[in-house]
């Protein structure tokens, strides 16, 4: 089978856009992505893209419509916030297959403002309130208070981690904020659900980021010059866990996705250089430090006090901003943390740039569940 | 509109004669326990080994989140609760008699299940619904 490399990579600076349409978001990206790889949509032999917002109604094309609409396969997939990673596994996977040569995978998404999820629904009255919180911030405050729990993790440590990730975003120009954030200024913003506060919580914006991916033999035809190697990529669902179907389990779906990838790509966590992983909001950062392995369980409140994980330390986590800062713009975040992780691979991350880097992390995980992880190599 | 209150969830049974519970259903094999009925278990595999049982009225406060933003019109702060229930079964829901304080809420603690009515919510046609509430026990 042919190693996969990403050949072109971009994502729009992330905002809110309100007075365009998603196709049109997403083919902003779609350009800059063939650009980067020096190619065109005449040269793409299939689109994968992903959206959750409009799932049914063929956003994938619509783009084409947008940018050139030369009859390839198109895929829409949604698959919750690892909608952008399952794009580009999808992708990946054609290239793998040896179906094709060269592919297109996007990713986009327009938000509104406001909170996420929600219990209930459906027939009867309203659930909201009355059997506990289905909103984001609370599923993941719950996830976070087992942590303390288990543990002894406190707020004034989930909320280091929204200090850090807001400062990272200072140097990344393509964030929706560069706003520093000290810790007085997070831990009394408004809370939202203990512990998180409003800036612990990831900010709701309209973005697109996309990939072209090749096969070696395309890519040695083309230049390896800024080509990225695939080293790994999984996907896994929800393993049956005890309490999953009440209080979704994002740390065995997470371990089990990191565990295939790690044999994949025949590496281990000490090896990786830099991640981006899935702060949807800042409890769930401090999970995913010991379900990906950077750490011991019980260790990640030691991984944010010691500055581990910020820029200049042993594995700096979420430098482009994350979704607290950087944004999520659901569909699109898979492929702008491949793009971020890449931009670092390539050496073309200015301020922000990880010295040395050449193995990277991307990681994101969406209720109901899946857990999209990608290794990446400098080549 | 009925004149009795409706269950505010399917797992929720209110009988005729008798008191308000929660059921789940079982399975025969494992011994792992859902809220709603199933015909295979999801953890072993199983086919038709799943009985609906009454889970207990009596549990654990696993984990817990004091909201204190929803969306409009619901009343915060609330405290909502993860509680495993004594003799298997997870269930969520508002953890109520009990300052909404992360500082006075226990990990660990022993609470117990309470019936009561939905928050005065009703439906279009104006029936009340009859929920389940968590306490300390």
């Amino acid at each position: 089978m042919s190693d996969v490399f990403v050949l072109g990579v971009d994502m729009i600076k992330f905002g809110r856009f309100p007075d365009r349409t998603v196709p049109n978001i997403g083919a902003e990206a779609a350009l800059m992505a063939l650009d980067d790889a020096g190619l065109t949509i005449k040269d793409m032999q299939a689109l994968y893209c992903g959206n959750l917002g409009q799932a049914n109604a063929m956003v994938g094309q619509r783009i084409l419509q947008e940018i050139g609409q030369t009859g390839i396969p198109v895929v829409n997939c949604a698959n919750a916030c690892a909608t952008g990673a399952t794009a580009f596994r999808e992708a990946w996977m054609s290239i793998k297959a040896g179906i094709y040569d060269v592919v297109l995978a996007v990713g986009v998404e327009q938000m509104g403002k406001g909170l996420l999820g929600g219990a209930g629904g459906g027939d009867g009255i309203p659930k909201e309130g009355l059997l506990g919180s289905g909103t984001m911030p609370c599923v993941f405050a719950e996830a976070g208070m087992e942590h303390s729990k288990d543990h002894g993790t406190t707020f004034e440590q989930f909320a280091k981690i929204s200090v850090k990730n807001h400062h990272h975003s200072t140097m990344n120009p393509k964030a929706m904020y560069q706003i520093e954030t000290p810790l007085d200024v997070v831990m009394n913003a408004e809370m939202i659900s203990y512990p998180n506060t409003k800036l612990m919580c990831s900010v709701n914006v309209d973005g697109s980021a996309a990939a072209v991916l090749v096969s070696e033999k395309k890519a040695k035809e083309l230049g390896m010059g800024r080509a990225v190697r695939v080293k790994a990529s999984a996907l896994a669902s929800d393993p049956y866990t005890d309490r999953d179907l009440v209080m979704p389990d994002v740390n065995a779906c997470t371990r089990l996705a990191a565990e295939q990838a790690y044999e994949m790509a025949g590496v281990g966590p000490e090896d990786i250089n830099l991640v981006e992983l899935h702060d949807c909001f800042a409890t769930a950062e401090m999970l995913h430090y010991e379900n990906l392995g950077l750490c011991k369980d019980g260790d990640a409140g030691r991984m944010i006090d010691e500055g581990h994980v910020e820029l200049g330390g042993k594995v700096p986590v979420n430098v482009s901003g994350g979704l607290l800062s950087k944004g999520h713009p659901l569909g699109a975040t898979g492929i702008a943390n491949i793009y971020e992780v890449c931009t670092h691979l390539r050496g073309e991350a200015g301020e922000r740039q990880v010295e040395g880097a050449r193995l990277g992390m991307t990681h994101v995980i969406g209720l109901g569940t899946a857990c999209g992880i990608h290794i990446l190599e400098k080549v | 509109m009925s004149e009795k209150s409706l269950p505010a969830v399917s797992y929720l049974k209110i009988p005729d004669d008798g008191d308000p519970y929660l059921e789940g259903h079982k399975c025969g094999d494992c011994g792992a326990v859902f809220l709603g009925e199933r015909s295979v278990c999801s953890k072993c595999f199983a086919r038709e080994k799943m009985s609906a049982i009454k889970l207990e009225e009596t549990g654990v406060l696993h984990s817990f989140s004091v909201v204190y933003r929803s969306f409009p019109g619901i009343d915060v702060p609330y405290v909502s609760a993860i509680v495993d229930l004594d003799g298997g079964g997870t269930v969520k829901g508002n953890l109520i008699n009990i300052e909404p304080d992360p500082e006075k809420i226990d990990f660990g603690m022993k609470v117990k299940l309470t019936y009561q009515d939905a928050l005065g919510r009703k439906d279009k046609e104006g029936n009340s619904y009859l929920s389940y509430f968590f306490e300390p026990a």
